[in-house]
């Protein structure tokens, strides 16, 4: 019983530092972008007189709102097209038997080893040719080809983890293809599918090598790479910079707090299954 | 990307297993479904993207790096001139020493401390686990930008750092962290650190919770202490988180650029430039193109080796 209580303790001592060591410089950011641009604080106490204006004056010199705006159009662009050309070809290559499938594979494994840096510098000079650099579709075109090597590979995982019976059942009743994807597996592999769009959201939003390099004109960047410059532009302005960093983080603070569920099952539950 | 979309890549990285496998269980509507072309119309607009982008770039990238050019003018042959360049470079050699000892940061750290605290922490439900878990989590989430921004702060002079040195007597080892030619690396690789554990810790404590209790209950009943029964029982029912966690955080640390390029920008002078960002800064402002694709040439190659050699040594297939 003692030994219980010792071990309950120990656990409750570790997972409380954890959890401190990681607010502690989240909270430290909220502390700085509240306190007076003439003095920043930087230690730990809350300031004597809260600047909340900060945010104002962020917004406004910082241009968030069309940074948020450029990163929202991005990142639903990438999740709505990436998800749907997700969702058919992991279909495909779960339910179809068709000449050549393992050798149209082989381009998607491809797709889930290599990072951004690998394919930066053709990405640039190919979208500057084409005019697409400075404009979000020179982000979101990459994106979606980077995102549905896995999300290919997901789909795919899942639509195979539905029972044969049903499948068979539905064929039996005569479905097609498109029925038995549209009526029977998409409404079963909703949990799944939430995953995968809040996942491309999450990484389209938090995405910054590639608008970093893409987007050059101010007006065009998402908000990390919006940030980024910030950095460069107001180093001393220290609380501008710190409500700006909050701008950027909260969409998708708010919206792991709402489906984290869906991110943490997604990638630890998940991780493993395969 | 941040480190959870080499998460979801390093996930999706375990499926092929099953992909080369001969494909029984999905064969289930053999033929004359939606037609001869039905399962080419599906799988055409990924692949195009995938190829458009990835895989043709990425050739590309390879075809550059046999080149001299700066972006503008006509491309220049120039044989393997480029890798020996970089290769003999002391910027690159610093890069990849750098990019070593963020490993270390990165993901020895993190999967090591999170393996052990996750097997300390009792495997009963605590009350309050969904807060914490939450809370582990939210690095992997955040923009490294954010991240990296909020570091700055903490290792500012006046920064929480350097109060908290204060505050318990160590007055004489505060500095401006981040502009330290000997500790400036350190101080990005606990930001790094910071990233991953929460991760990490989160991926074994689900891993742990997997375990048949029964097998704890027979390591007790043949008298294993504690630190046998993580070896015997802990550990290899962990097997798989392992081979993901350090998967994960190995490629994420080989590519590191978000960071490195908020905090520090690879400074002071090159002391904690890496790859990526000897990259960028070649093609970009170099216009170094050729040196550039090369270093990314090997730096693909370094994660790809890193890959499978750890897909050998995890015994994933």
């Amino acid at each position: 019983m003692r030994r219980a209580n010792l071990n309950l303790t120990v656990s409750y001592a570790i997972l409380g530092l954890a959890a401190l060591a990681i607010l502690l410089p989240l909270y430290s950011i909220l502390v700085v972008a509240i306190s007076p641009q003439s003095a920043p604080a930087i230690g730990l106490g809350l300031p004597a007189d809260p600047q909340w204006s900060n945010f104002a004056a962020a917004w406004a010199q910082g241009n968030f709102g069309v940074l948020i705006k450029n990163s929202t159009v991005i990142a639903v662009s990438v999740v709505a097209v990436a998800v749907v050309f997700s969702v058919l070809s992991g279909f495909a290559f779960s339910m179809m038997e068709f000449p050549g499938k393992r050798l149209l594979f082989l381009p998607l494994l491809v797709g889930l080893v290599l990072p951004f840096e690998a394919v930066i510098l053709p990405l640039y000079y190919n979208l500057r040719a084409l005019g697409l650099t400075d404009s979000p579709l020179g982000v979101i075109l990459p994106e979606v080809g980077l995102y549905v090597a896995f999300g290919t590979l997901w789909m795919r995982a899942v639509f195979a983890g539905v029972s044969r019976e049903i499948v068979e059942a539905a064929r039996i009743d005569g479905a097609n293809a498109m029925q038995l994807l549209w009526i029977v597996l998409i409404p079963m592999c909703r949990p799944a599918i939430t995953t995968l769009v809040v996942l491309f959201f999450l990484w389209s939003w938090n995405e910054f090598l590639v608008s970093l390099v893409i987007l050059q004109d101010p007006l065009q960047r998402t908000a990390p790479a919006g940030l980024g410059a910030f950095v460069g532009e107001y180093l001393t302005n220290v609380p501008l910079l710190a409500a700006g960093a909050i701008y950027v983080a909260l969409p998708v603070v708010i919206v792991y707090f709402f489906l984290q569920r869906y991110i943490i099952e997604g990638l630890t539950q998940g991780a493993v299954k395969g | 990307m941040s480190l959870a979309s080499d998460i979801g890549a390093a996930r999706g990285r375990r499926k092929p297993q099953r992909a080369l496998r001969p494909q029984r269980e999905g064969a289930v509507l053999k033929s004359g479904i939606g037609g001869r072309y039905a399962p080419y119309l599906c799988i055409f607009p990924a692949l195009a993207m995938s190829l458009s982008f990835i895989g043709f770039p990425l050739a590309q990238t390879a075809w550059y790096s046999l080149h001299a050019w700066d972006g503008i003018s006509a491309p220049e042959w120039r044989g393997l001139q480029n890798y020996a360049q970089v290769l003999a470079s002391a910027n690159f050699q610093q890069a990849l020493q750098n990019v070593g000892v963020l490993l270390v940061f990165f993901c020895i750290i993190p999967v090591s401390a999170g393996l052990v605290t996750a097997a300390i922490i009792s495997r009963r439900k605590l009350p309050g686990m969904g807060f914490f878990r939450s809370v582990l989590f939210l690095p992997q989430v955040i923009a490294l930008v954010v991240t990296g921004m909020a570091w700055r702060w903490m290792y500012s002079f006046e920064g929480v750092i350097n109060q908290i040195l204060t505050a318990v007597g160590l007055e004489d080892y505060t500095r401006i962290w981040l502009g330290d030619f000997d500790w400036a690396l350190l101080a990005v690789g606990l930001v790094m650190t910071w990233v991953a554990s929460g991760f990490s810790m989160v991926l074994f404590l689900s891993g742990i919770a997997r375990i048949d209790s029964s097998l704890y209950d027979a390591a007790r009943i043949d008298g294993a202490g504690p630190v046998a029964e993580f070896f015997a029982v802990t550990l290899p029912g962990v097997k798989q988180e392992l081979g993901v966690a350090v998967t994960i955080t190995l490629v994420g640390g080989l590519r590191a650029f978000d960071v490195v390029y908020v905090t520090t920008a690879g400074g002071p002078g090159t002391a904690t430039t890496v790859p990526a960002f000897e990259i960028y800064v070649t093609a970009f402002r170099d216009q170094a193109v050729g040196q550039a694709a090369a270093m990314a040439v090997l730096l693909t190659a370094m994660i790809l080796a890193a890959v499978l050699i750890l897909r050998r040594i995890m015994g994933m297939k």
